[in-house]
């Protein structure tokens, strides 16, 4: 039993439903909150470089005057089964974790080629422009559990591995396997309308799973072939 | 010198035809010769002086002073942005391995196939191959984050077993990048020798001492000249697939990612052609410079060589506004709808205007002068087009680099990129790499005096009754 949980492999993923988003941008404010995101400023987000690791992205239809808002679309990183950030990193910074099923970004053995970034195609990895400042009493709101990253660094979504891993743990020292809905990443917790699910795609029983072979479910991109875990229940 | 002529290649003089215009059929005498390239090392006018202070200055501020401030601050001072994560830093270093590609170009391959235009030029050029990487180098390492990490790039023991990820097209890059520099300073110093020799023997004091260490003990023996033909024989072949590897690797980093405009089949021999069109458009515009500038030269450097380079310009454009065609078909033929885009956004965004300059400057201008044997005899003129090409393959690789880098599949992060301080790195880059240049051309001899000499020794004018017959030996 030990043994096997020390071992333990789950698939980890997300399903986010458009007709539910509200667009309201508490998951933007809780993921900064909960992973150390710095604020770059008005000029520097004005010019493309807001480290959000998550986005809601909105489109329009049609051209003024007839112009349709379509449904809000919140982005993150898609934690790709068959990531093209993975190879292309020359130092082994982005790397596929076996136990999560996910990217990761070892911020300590990031150099800074941005290749990784220019690789995705869904634009979601921010870099560290600058070293942001952080104000007094900001500091004191840091998370202890994740690291404060410093200039020249890539980072995206981790999907709150910290928080994955902390699950894991408790479950472990009381000798039971984790429950569904044990683990939420920051920006489901917040969801006030319940539109981002988190849980394990490798149990079937799982909400997201459930969810995922919605007939609604659709993936970004998804003709590339690069197995993303986050699913979109599509709006309208 | 270790030579057997071989066969006798005859033909007669033309009526109109003056053949001593021709440097292999102008020979001087040994020693006059050797003491005029002495002699051009030596001479620095006050001009000379103003210029090189003037770089020096821009190098130290524009390349030195700006680079640390941009490591001190991070790149937020540069231009680069989602999307646009690579900007002119990476314009800079293709552009640069581009130059420094046609140096062994025009030197390895006319060596192997002995083409006689070669032999004044292949210096110029060689250093070139040499002044191109380093500044190609600097621009790769200008542009990382942490750059003083970059160590880790290169596969050292240690003991966390960390190597470098040999999957990504980066890694494949440093490994060419550096085959390259060190397998053409080993090419660019073979040939040297005999002729840091013959200036160790023609110089005094400090020079005497520098040129005594770098000729390796060179006497001419003929064991000596015999190693030394068999060991450039080696490198002249042996560089050129290396050359054809380097840009093709670098066309990688951006033919293996996956993006709309970059992910394109053709770009391995596009890039090769490309870096063919710059590289000898900038061989011209350094040929002619020392030619005009530095004493003597006018008597090795003629127009035939720049008639014969002028041609070369022009077959390589023709190559390169086919590639160009190829690229923009296949990638049209391949019918994703953001290529589709992104090629209307190349031609019609608010960049357009590059994009018909650089046909302009890469198809337009250099077709229409370069037939013309009157312009490419013309040093101004050929100087002109080869800056005007150099402009335009600028261009090529910024429409290549940050337009195409504005254009992805997520259109919420479209945006446009603004230079910040890479403009000041890139000015500094060309700074350091024409001060480079200055040194080297007070340094060492700037032409190879032994293969001059060599190729007037195989070439000979003969009576025979009333006729001049050039005759040519075949040298081995």
């Amino acid at each position: 039993m030990q043994n096997q949980l020390e071992e333990s492999h789950h698939k980890w993923g997300m399903v986010v439903d458009q007709d539910l988003c509200t667009g309201c941008q508490a998951c933007v404010t809780a993921c900064a909150m909960e992973n150390n995101i710095p604020f770059v400023g008005e000029i520097d987000s004005g010019y493309g470089r807001s480290m959000q690791w998550i986005q809601i992205q909105r489109f329009w239809e049609e051209s003024y005057p007839d112009v349709r808002m379509t449904p809000f679309q919140p982005v993150m990183c898609q934690q790709c089964g068959h990531a093209p950030c993975e190879p292309v990193c020359p130092v082994f910074a982005s790397v596929h974790s076996s136990t999560e099923e996910i990217n990761v970004q070892v911020y300590n053995r990031c150099v800074g080629t941005r290749y990784c970034a220019n690789n995705c195609p869904y634009q979601m990895r921010t870099f560290n422009w600058r070293d942001y400042q952080r104000p007094d009493p900001l500091p004191n709101q840091l998370n202890p559990s994740v690291t404060v990253r410093r200039r020249g660094i890539m980072e995206k979504c981790t999907f709150c591995v910290q928080r994955i891993k902390r699950a894991e743990d408790v479950a472990k020292s009381e000798n039971r396997q984790l429950a569904d809905g044990e683990v939420q990443t920051a920006c489901s917790q917040v969801c006030p309308s319940g539109a981002i699910v988190f849980g394990r795609l490798d149990d079937p029983e799982s909400q997201v799973s459930t969810l995922a072979h919605n007939g609604r479910a659709v993936q970004m991109l998804d003709y590339l072939g690069t197995l993303p875990s986050v699913t979109y229940l599509k709006g309208g | 010198m270790a030579v057997t002529a071989e066969s006798l290649q005859h033909t007669l003089v033309e009526e109109h035809e003056d053949p001593r215009e021709h440097l292999m059929f102008d020979p001087k005498p040994r020693g006059e010769m050797n003491g005029m390239v002495m002699d051009s090392m030596l001479t620095t006018s006050w001009k000379f002086w103003v210029v090189f202070i003037a770089l020096s200055i821009l190098v130290a501020v524009f390349l030195f002073g700006a680079w640390g401030y941009l490591i001190a601050n991070g790149l937020g001072v540069a231009g680069v942005n989602r999307p646009s994560y690579w900007g002119i830093f990476l314009v800079n270093t293709v552009f640069w391995v581009g130059i420094s590609h046609a140096g062994t170009f025009v030197s390895a391959l006319l060596r192997v196939f002995k083409a006689e235009f070669r032999r004044p030029i292949t210096r110029a050029a060689e250093l070139m191959t040499a002044f191109g990487l380093i500044q190609a180098g600097m621009c790769i390492f200008m542009h990382m984050g942490r750059v003083w990490l970059s160590y880790w790039l290169i596969p050292y023991p240690n003991g966390r077993g960390l190597w470098p990820n040999f999957h990504s097209p980066l890694a494949w890059d440093f490994l060419a990048i550096t085959t390259y520099i060190l397998a053409s300073t080993m090419y660019l110093f073979l040939p040297l020798i005999p002729d840091l020799a013959m200036a160790r023997d023609r110089s005094t004091g400090w020079r005497k001492v520098f040129f005594r260490i770098l000729a390796l003990g060179f006497r001419g023996t003929e064991g000596e000249w015999t190693h030394l033909r068999i060991a450039m024989g080696i490198f002249a072949f042996a560089i050129l697939p290396v050359m054809f590897s380097v840009h093709t690797i670098v066309s990688w980093d951006f033919a293996a990612a996956m993006r709309p405009g970059w992910s394109s089949t053709i770009f391995g021999p596009y890039f090769v052609v490309g870096a063919l069109q710059s590289g000898v458009a900038a061989v011209a515009m350094v040929v002619i410079f020392i030619r005009s500038s530095m004493k003597h030269m006018k008597y090795f450097i003629r127009p035939e060589h720049l008639d014969a380079l002028g041609k070369l310009m022009l077959v390589i454009s023709m190559a390169w506004a086919y590639f160009f065609f190829n690229d923009y078909m296949v990638q049209w033929y391949g019918g994703d709808k953001f290529t589709h885009y992104l090629m209307h956004f190349q031609e019609s965004g608010p960049l357009g205007w590059m994009w018909f300059a650089l046909l302009l400057c890469n198809v337009v201008i250099p077709w229409l002068l370069l037939w013309n044997r009157k312009v490419r005899r013309n040093p101004g003129l050929l100087f002109t087009i080869g800056l005007i090409i150099n402009i335009g393959m600028w261009f090529e690789r910024y429409i290549i680099i940050p337009v195409s880098l504005t254009i992805n599949r997520m259109p919420f992060s479209w945006r446009m990129y603004r230079p910040g301080i890479e403009v000041a790195l890139g000015i500094g880059t060309l700074a350091f790499f024409i001060l480079l240049y200055m040194i080297a051309t007070r340094l060492i001899p700037i032409v190879p005096v032994w293969e001059i000499q060599e190729g007037q020794m195989a070439h000979s004018l003969r009576k025979v009754g009333k006729a001049t017959v050039k005759s040519v030996s075949e040298l081995d």
